[in-house]
């Protein structure tokens, strides 16, 4: 088995549970790996860890990295960024992945800076392909495809990093799908000590206060979504769409404009900002359909769009376009869905 | 005690507001039609830092930004606001830079600035790219510690009190200056600019903005150094030339795409349809999409 040039998931714990983010990129982590033929590794660095490999070989992974310290949970930025740094150096990964989330964030770019590796933040995809250089004509094999929106979301770019080590990439929870792909796989475990890993002059950050509780909210596992843009125009005309997702058993989630003008929370923000969804019904209501937007959405079975303007972009992309205002649209959707299911 | 504290800014093509006429023909951007505005994050970072000089006063905020020339704008912004000075980086070579690239041109921009630094203060990241990389970089350039996604920073006796927005929460932290610090959103919006300091400095420019002027201002400018916005290139900064622009950037772009969605044939209702409203919700429970 080789210790080298292998594909390493930087995995959140949150004091009991590895975060769905790091579960979602082992999955993807694992195609990746056997696409080109070398091991996955997790690496999990906090306190309490004991049982954690349980959580991570059922995703397929051959090494799972422990540092376990009393001081290293929660996530303060110098102690898990040297811990990762010393262990990159010995172990020289060639393509490392971490969510990005305001841990791999945080953690990803104080790494790559210091390792001088590529990064590229918030990727939507991941893919191996070959890469020849425009200018010096050379050619490059097996790399990491690293591809992400940029400028708000108008444009693609499939980034590559040819000569450096590791190939750095954070994607956001929900973009890529979390599955089990053997409940038996057994992996090694290398418990890490954390006076060898961790420099002692780092903890420098103090947590003096922390309030931090499981989401509300569950959009990006639900099967109904009910969401709102700017053209709901009020917190108050919100409370239809909450209705109407509470009448189909769905969940409200909002566009990034709707979030920004106060009418609902932010952990309900659809969109390349916010969560990627993919439920089997979609109903937008007074979304123009900004492009971020869109890009967070569109793999929807069915997308209704409520909307007063005929010519609203998310129209082009819905199966069904109704032309009205929500306040005569929803409650008949509800009176006509109350009179007919069972 | 007095803060000398640095903010760290880019001047950005505002993508949120993109409209029909963003796009040309070809599916390229048109970026002429897209306005350059102070990034927003960085502007709630101007306000932390306008609120540290406030509870400490004699501190010094200076405004560092790398970019096109105009980007001098970015300075006489901040100076309307409450700022002292900064520095615009811009220079050739420094272009094409990817965000270690850019973190290496601007941490060794910190490292010349005369008077030195207690505090840095940054947005999370810039609407043009959305990476939030290059203010963690930076603390890392400089061997500094960062604390990023911060949305109320106070200092008291050497230390900074951090209030952080996370994902389900947030966090306070203390952490000793010097510092990063990246500032997100979600922390006050910046305040407006003042009249008086907009008549004061209105007249501020770089030395290449000044060489385009007439006799007039430039004896104006001569007679209050304060006007005098600092212009440094890659010599003023000593950097590396190995490790700027598109030769010190290991991330390389290999194409770029623009994004079009499939679009669907639509079945369209009006609103007030209510046979049509309630076909559709039969169907929809039909083939068991709800229901």
């Amino acid at each position: 088995m080789q210790d080298k040039n292998n594909l390493i998931v930087y995995c959140e714990w949150d004091g009991s549970r590895v975060a769905d983010v790091s579960l979602e990129l082992l999955t993807k982590g694992r195609q990746l790996a056997n696409a080109r033929g070398i091991q996955l590794e997790a690496l999990v660095i906090g306190s309490d860890l004991d049982d954690v490999e349980s959580q991570l070989f059922p995703y397929g992974v051959d090494t799972v990295y422990k540092i376990d310290d009393p001081r290293l949970f929660p996530y303060t930025s110098l102690p898990h960024a040297s811990a990762v740094i010393n262990l990159f150096r010995e172990i020289e990964p060639e393509i490392c992945l971490m969510g990005a989330t305001t841990i791999g964030r945080d953690l990803g770019p104080r790494v790559s800076s210091c390792l001088h590796s590529g990064l590229t933040a918030d990727c939507t995809a991941l893919e191996i392909g070959d890469h020849t250089d425009a200018v010096t004509k050379t050619e490059y094999h097996n790399l990491l495809y690293q591809i992400r929106p940029a400028f708000g979301g108008n444009i693609v770019a499939t980034i590559v990093n040819p000569e450096h080590r590791p190939q750095m990439a954070t994607v956001r929870e929900g973009v890529m799908r979390k599955e089990i792909i053997d409940q038996d796989y057994e992996g090694f475990v290398k418990d890490l000590d954390p006076a060898k890993y961790v420099d002692p002059e780092s903890f420098v950050v103090k947590i003096i206060e922390r309030e931090v509780e499981a989401s509300k909210v569950n959009i990006k596992g639900a099967p109904i979504i009910v969401a709102g843009g700017y053209g709901v125009g009020s917190k108050e005309n919100f409370k239809l769409l909450f209705e109407l997702a509470d009448v189909l058993g769905g969940e409200v989630g909002a566009s990034r404009a709707a979030v920004d003008a106060g009418f609902v929370e932010h952990d309900r923000q659809i969109g390349q900002t916010g969560v990627t969804v993919r439920p089997k019904l979609y109903i937008a209501c007074g979304i123009s359909g900004q492009i971020q937007h869109i890009a967070g959405m569109n793999e929807s079975s069915i997308i209704i769009s409520i909307n007063s303007d005929p010519e609203a972009p998310i129209n082009t992309i819905a199966d069904y376009v109704i032309t009205g205002n929500l306040e005569e649209v929803i409650p008949r959707l509800i009176k006509y869905y109350k009179k007919n299911s069972k | 005690m007095s803060l000398r504290i640095v903010v760290l800014a880019k001047q950005v093509p505002d993508t949120r507001n993109v409209g029909k006429d963003a796009m040309k023909a070809d599916g390229t951007i048109n970026r002429a039609a897209l306005p350059a505005i102070f990034n927003p994050d960085d502007l709630n970072a101007l306000e932390q830092a306008l609120q540290l000089k406030d509870a400490h006063p004699g501190s010094t905020i200076t405004l560092v930004t790398m970019g096109l020339p105009r980007s001098a704008e970015m300075v006489r912004e901040a100076l309307y606001r409450g700022g002292d000075g900064g520095v615009v980086l811009t220079d050739r070579p420094l272009g094409g830079a990817d965000t270690l690239a850019t973190s290496y041109s601007l941490a060794q921009t910190i490292r010349h600035l005369p008077d030195g630094y207690d505090i840095i203060i940054g947005g999370r990241q810039a609407i043009d790219g959305d990476t939030a990389q290059v203010g963690p970089q930076i603390a890392e350039k400089l061997n500094l510690p960062q604390v990023t996604y911060a949305e109320r920073v106070t200092v008291s006796d050497g230390k900074a009190t951090i209030k952080r927005r996370l994902e389900n929460g947030f966090e306070v932290v203390e952490c000793p200056l010097p510092l990063v610090v990246t500032v997100t959103g979600s922390a006050d919006a910046c305040r407006p600019r003042n009249a008086r300091l907009v008549q004061k400095y209105k007249y501020a420019v770089t030395p290449s903005e000044l060489e385009g002027l007439d006799d007039r201002r430039k004896a104006l400018v001569q007679s209050r150094p304060e006007l005098l916005i600092s212009q440094w290139g890659v010599a003023d900064i000593e950097a590396d030339p190995e490790q700027i622009g598109l030769k010190g950037s290991p991330t390389k772009v290999k194409t770029v795409v623009n994004v079009v969605f499939q679009a669907k044939e639509s079945k369209r209702l009006d609103g007030g349809d209510d046979a049509g409203l309630e076909d559709l919700v039969k169907e929809l429970i039909t083939d068991h999409i709800i229901g």
